[in-house]
């Protein structure tokens, strides 16, 4: 399975981080910064595995983003790297040919595609078609709500001028 | 109130503006950052939802991005996840599954939140609610919930449903009883098979609980075949490879079914991560099957050839995976692997070097090592030590296994000490002595190798060679006879530079020369002088000593006496001949008679490049040793000054005995020198013992010296001990509360015993011969060792109780060590394993965590198979027993200790399922599928009137058909394979 999911930019900032497997705070500070020395400081045609502390890491670099996800040892690194890739195709649909500001200002929404994408640390859902749909729908429902609230709180800040 | 929660939304800064506001921090992020929490903090107390979910919001990004602790916000997180409009409650989700964990005590509260969002009419707050549980999910969520994720696992909307199925791993894990319940439905799913993303969550699921134990799923072999077969999809394929990797092992029939089907993907898929699993599957359980293991090697060789890195990668892996079986398709490949070992990715080249050592036998060692040493010497630093790692480790492996000229071996390790990358030190020294006490023949080149170490001046500049350099000074002093040039050594010992060496190791230095200077001393009295008053003198010695034969504390001592010694003038009248008797005696005992007389010839007749013996060179020796060593008599350091003042003792006692005679360079050779001849060959003798490498348990073997009266029960050592063991008895005493008289006492006396050694006789012994080697034995590795090298020495003599508990905690010793030693030898890469125990420690806790949920989870499942029907799994829903039992089977096959006959026949009936029946009942009712299969092994014992028992509990109509089962499965017990067909 997937024990978790970091998104590092170039200069080492953390974009995302999705925790499957339960690490304390500490933990998690710990590993991304073990692993963002192990990844950035590794030269672009080199091989997309690194074995960390019994486990893999499959990363991929896309633009100036680092995709990384953490896996057992007997688990297909082939196949996380279609994960990953699958990941940024339906982020790239969502956004309209996402960048890293995308992801910064919208990183809820992020974690919403990942939480379609993946489940307990599983592929959940391959068509990007299926994703995106169900996204939208979310949005809509959450659009509308906050129409209303903007509304409401236009009539609010009217009355009181 | 209301105004002024309207001011609040009004005026906070949203997510954006803090973004926004943060990227524009140049400096003083964590400033700004304090002080939006503090904001923050303030806004989550609002009563307004807005305001709180985006203060919530703005945390979340603070927490996950720059790992600020939200803890304290575990009670607005639930507030929020339960506010009624879904933009809010997404966030107050989010929020929960990024900082939740085991400990959160708000969990308590949110249990009634998340059912309620279960059994929600929004299909978008029901899956909220699923990811969020599917990271959450405690042993008491899990418990409560299990009902609802249950009737969620059969929903009609499928978006729903493949959540609820990758929840239910979770679920699994913390609530095992939760399969009683949910197991059957999550076999339905896999049966059913139609919608892709499902199967392809079941199968996920499927993975992971194989993955854990296998053996429990066989029986749902056939399912995973048919999707094996079927599938056209690659992610659901690559998933039931792994599968059947596991059961692959298990099962060697089930083997040779998917052999053909998985040389049919590889053939023919283009998608390489499923072409790998395929290759990995025949690597790790297909390896009887040649034209599988041919096909994966020529898929494998295609990988190797690839210019795509990762394929590089994977191949090599592969590769390793088969080698460790199949060593000829190493060997096949010997190009493409040696080639990657100068690839630019270090992972490749560690794999590649993994391979290449795997390759080493008897015949190619020489080769290879010369190889490797030299593309050491281009490569990184860090490569270039695991490289001389994995020489080492592999040279060393089972006693030098694969070496068979020691010569050259000894000349590589001096060669790999003098690469300027080298840091492997401590193993280059270890190994070094190791060798020189374990192969003889080798010890002439030995000592040739440390000369060249010793006297290069510019090694001792480098901290990491250190510790070989105390080898090599080790080496020299102990095997001295073998130099050729012992002054150039001296001098080697005593230059300058050696004040840059740690005082330990500069203490064996001083120590090498005390010994070499024996030796010359001893060679420079014998050659000139083989009077017939030093015969005399020993043949007085001879007879002493047959008197004193019986000295009680053996050889070890005269051996400690001589190196630690400072020779006191006045012991010497009394003492020497003693020692000398014993010495002479070890000698003849250790050695064999021939070998002291041909040692002494060798000494005599070897003939020096420049002459040790000659009195010039004597005299100039001992002028440099003393010039050398006077500054050190006074150092610091306790071990060189004592070391130090034991040479400069020897010489001053030599010089006084010969009334300055040395000094004096006159050529004759009076009485009183007598007595200089006898010390220097005492103490040559003394030397010329080798010291040869002790096994752990040679402890025990050292007989009990007579006269050591060894009391049969150490009772009067109560009285003794009684202070010392009151406190250990109090605290004891929770324990034996709780563990009753039995244990308590026991432990008792472990504690007595152990706190009764120091005082036993016995440890006197063990003292000994502590120092006797421990003195000499240079090695961190031997000396970390020592407590366990030593162990308490076991006495027969003493009583049976005590004895057998040592003997327990020998046992537990030797299992702990052996458990520690093992991984090393089976994982063929050792440097690795060093780096990589060395990282674990810290995520320590999250390994274990895993492994004990496992255990839960087998435990409690071997619980609800052996225990009594549980009454309460049934009332939850009506098909929960129907998987009890055949969960319960299915555990039975995998555990198969202390199982109650009747649960046992429970079981049996469900077993029954011989093919035919399968085959009938398979439209009608796919639940019982499962069960047929899972008997297999266990459906011996009397089953009839189990089957009564069962089929009350199940419908009616199903009792007819397993009454005729029982028969039919005793005939043939493993099932599987059939099902297959």
């Amino acid at each position: 399975m997937i024990h978790f999911v970091l998104l590092i930019s170039r200069q080492g900032k953390v974009r995302l981080t999705k925790w499957y497997s339960p690490y304390t705070q500490k933990e998690r500070t710990k590993v991304i910064r073990e692993l963002s020395g192990v990844i950035l400081t590794r030269g672009p045609k080199l091989c997309n595995f690194v074995e960390w502390r019994g486990y893999k890491v499959v990363y991929k670099r896309y633009a100036s983003l680092y995709f990384c996800m953490c896996i057992d040892q007997e688990d297909n690194e082939l196949e996380v790297l279609e994960i990953i890739h699958h990941f940024v195709e339906i982020l790239d649909r969502y956004f309209g040919s996402v960048c890293e500001l995308d992801l910064i200002f919208n990183f809820h929404k992020a974690y919403y595609i990942l939480d379609e994408i993946l489940i307990a640390g599983e592929l959940q859902e391959t068509s990007k078609k299926i994703v995106a749909r169900l996204i939208a729908a979310q949005d809509s429902l959450v659009e509308t709500a906050k129409e209303e609230a903007s509304s409401i709180s236009n009539i609010i800040a009217q009355a009181t001028k | 109130m209301a105004t002024s929660s309207i001011m609040e939304s009004l005026f906070q800064r949203s997510l954006d503006d803090l973004i926004k506001a943060i990227r524009l921090q140049m400096i003083g992020e964590s400033n700004f950052i304090s002080k939006s929490l503090e904001e923050i903090r303030k806004e989550l107390k609002s009563t307004d939802p807005q305001t709180k979910s985006t203060a919530l919001e703005k945390l979340i990004y603070l927490n996950s991005l720059y790992s600020i602790d939200m803890s304290f916000a575990s009670f607005h997180v639930v507030e929020v996840m339960s506010s009624s409009k879904f933009s809010h409650k997404r966030i107050g989700y989010l929020a929960a599954s990024q900082s939740f964990h085991e400990n959160t005590d708000v969990l308590l509260l949110i249990t009634n939140q998340l059912r309620k969002d279960l059994n929600s009419s929004n299909e978008f707050e029901v899956s909220l609610a699923l990811e969020c549980l599917s990271i959450i999910a405690t042993h008491d969520l899990s418990r409560d919930l299990t009902p609802e994720i249950f009737t969620l696992l059969s929903s009609s909307k499928l978006f729903v449903k493949k959540k609820a199925i990758g929840v239910i791993l979770r679920i699994f894990n913390k609530y095992p009883d939760s399969v009683k319940v949910a197991f059957k439905r999550l076999v339905e799913n896999l049966e059913g098979g139609f919608d892709q993303p499902v199967m392809s969550a079941v199968v996920g699921v499927f993975c992971e609980l194989t993955a854990k134990d296998p053996k429990s799923y066989l029986p749902l072999a056939p399912e995973f075949y048919r999707i094996l077969v079927d599938s056209k999809n690659n992610w659901v394929l690559i998933k039931v490879l792994k599968i059947f990797s596991k059961l692959g092992l298990l099962e060697p029939r089930l083997a040779k079914k998917i052999v053909d089907p998985i040389c049919e993907h590889m053939r023919r898929t283009t998608a390489k991560s499923l072409l790998f699993e395929c290759i990995r599957t025949v690597v790790t359980c297909l390896t009887d099957y040649e034209t599988a293991v041919k096909l994966a090697v020529e898929k494998i060789r295609e990988l190797l050839i690839d210019e795509d890195s990762n394929l590089k990668y994977l191949g090599l892996k592969a590769l390793s995976i088969l080698g460790s079986k199949q060593l000829w398709t190493v060997v096949e490949n010997k190009e493409a692997v040696i080639k990657s070992l100068s690839d630019a990715d270090p992972n490749i080249r560690h794999q590649s070097l993994h391979l290449v050592m795997a390759m080493v036998s008897e015949d190619n060692v020489t080769d290879i090592s010369r190889v490797l040493l030299n593309y050491a010497l281009k490569s990184d630093p860090q490569f270039c030590n695991e490289i001389l790692g994995s020489i080492l480790s592999t040279c060393s492996k089972n006693d030098y296994e694969v070496i068979v000229d020691f010569d050259w071996y000894v000349s590589l390790l001096g060669e790999m000490s003098r690469n300027p990358h080298c840091q492997k030190g401590v193993e280059i020294e270890q190994q070094l002595v190791d060798i020189g006490q374990r192969v003889k023949e080798v010890r002439r080149e030995l000592v040739r190798v440390a000369r060249d170490l010793l006297i290069d001046p510019a090694l001792l500049g480098n901290p990491f060679l250190h510790r070989i350099l105390s080898a090599a000074a080790w080496v020299s002093g102990e095997y001295v006879e073998f130099l050729k040039n012992p002054l150039e050594l001296i001098e080697a010992l005593l230059q300058p530079r050696t004040n840059l060496l740690p005082p330990l190791i500069r203490a064996v230095y001083i120590h090498s020369v005390f010994k070499v200077l024996v030796f010359c001393l001893h060679l420079f009295f014998v050659r000139k002088h083989v009077t017939s008053s030093s015969l005399d003198g020993l043949a007085q010695g001879m007879y002493d000593l047959d008197a004193e034969r019986e000295f009680p504390e053996g050889p070890s001592l005269v051996r400690r006496e001589c190196s630690s010694a400072s020779f006191d003038c006045e012991q010497d009248e009394e003492f020497k001949p003693i020692i000398q008797n014993i010495t002479g005696e070890e000698l003849t005992i250790e050695n064999g008679g021939e070998n002291l007389v041909a040692f002494e010839q060798v000494s005599l007749s070897t003939s020096f490049a420049k002459d040790p013996s000659n009195h010039e060179s004597i005299v100039g020796l001992i002028d440099l040793i003393k010039t050398a060593l006077s500054p050190l008599s006074g150092s610091d350091e306790v071990e060189v000054q004592d070391r130090a003042r034991n040479v400069l003792g020897l010489i001053e006692l030599i010089q006084r005995e010969t009334d300055g005679w040395l000094i004096q360079m006159e050529d004759s050779f009076k009485g009183g020198k007598v007595k200089a001849l006898k010390m220097i060959e005492i103490l040559h003798g003394a030397f010329s013992v080798k010291i040869g490498p002790v096994l752990r348990t040679s402890q025990e073997r050292v007989p009990v010296p007579e006269g050591i009266i060894l009391n049969d029960n150490l009772a009067d050592l109560d009285s003794i001990c009684g202070d010392i063991l009151s406190p250990p008895t109090s605290a004891f005493s929770m324990g034996n509360r709780l563990f009753g008289e039995n244990y308590g006492n026991s432990s008792l006396d472990l504690q007595k015993k152990e706190e009764s050694e120091p005082s036993t006789e016995s440890t006197s012994l063990l003292a000994e011969h502590r120092k006797r080697h421990g003195l000499y034995y240079l090695s961190a590795e031997k000396t970390e060792g020592m407590s366990n090298d030593y162990p308490p020495p076991n006495d027969l003599q003493s009583t049976v109780d005590i004895g057998d508990g040592t003997q327990d905690l020998l046992k537990i010793t030797d299992q702990s060590l052996s458990s520690k030693r093992k991984p090393k030898h089976s994982k063929p890469r050792p440097v690795v394993v060093k780096l990589d125990e060395r990282d674990e420690k810290p995520v320590s806790s999250v390994k274990p965590l895993k492994d004990s949920e496992h255990d839960q989870l087998s435990g409690a499942v071997r619980n609800i198979l052996l225990g009594e029907e549980d009454t309460s799994a049934s009332s939850l829903t009506k098909p929960s027993d129907k998987s009890t039992g055949k969960r319960r089977v299915k555990e039975l096959s995998s555990k198969s200790e202390s199982r109650p006959e009747d649960k046992l026949g429970d079981a049996a009936p469900e077993v029954g399922g011989s093919s035919s029946f399968r085959r009938s009942k398979h439209r009608s009712r796919g639940k019982e599928r499962e069960k047929s299969p899972k008997n297999n092994d266990e459906n011996k014992e009397g089953n009839s009137q189990k089957d009564k028992r069962k089929s009350h509990q199940h419908s009616r109509n199903r009792t007819r058909h397993r009454a005729d089962l029982p028969l039919n499965v005793v005939a043939q017990t493993p099932v599987i394979p059939d099902f297959l067909l």
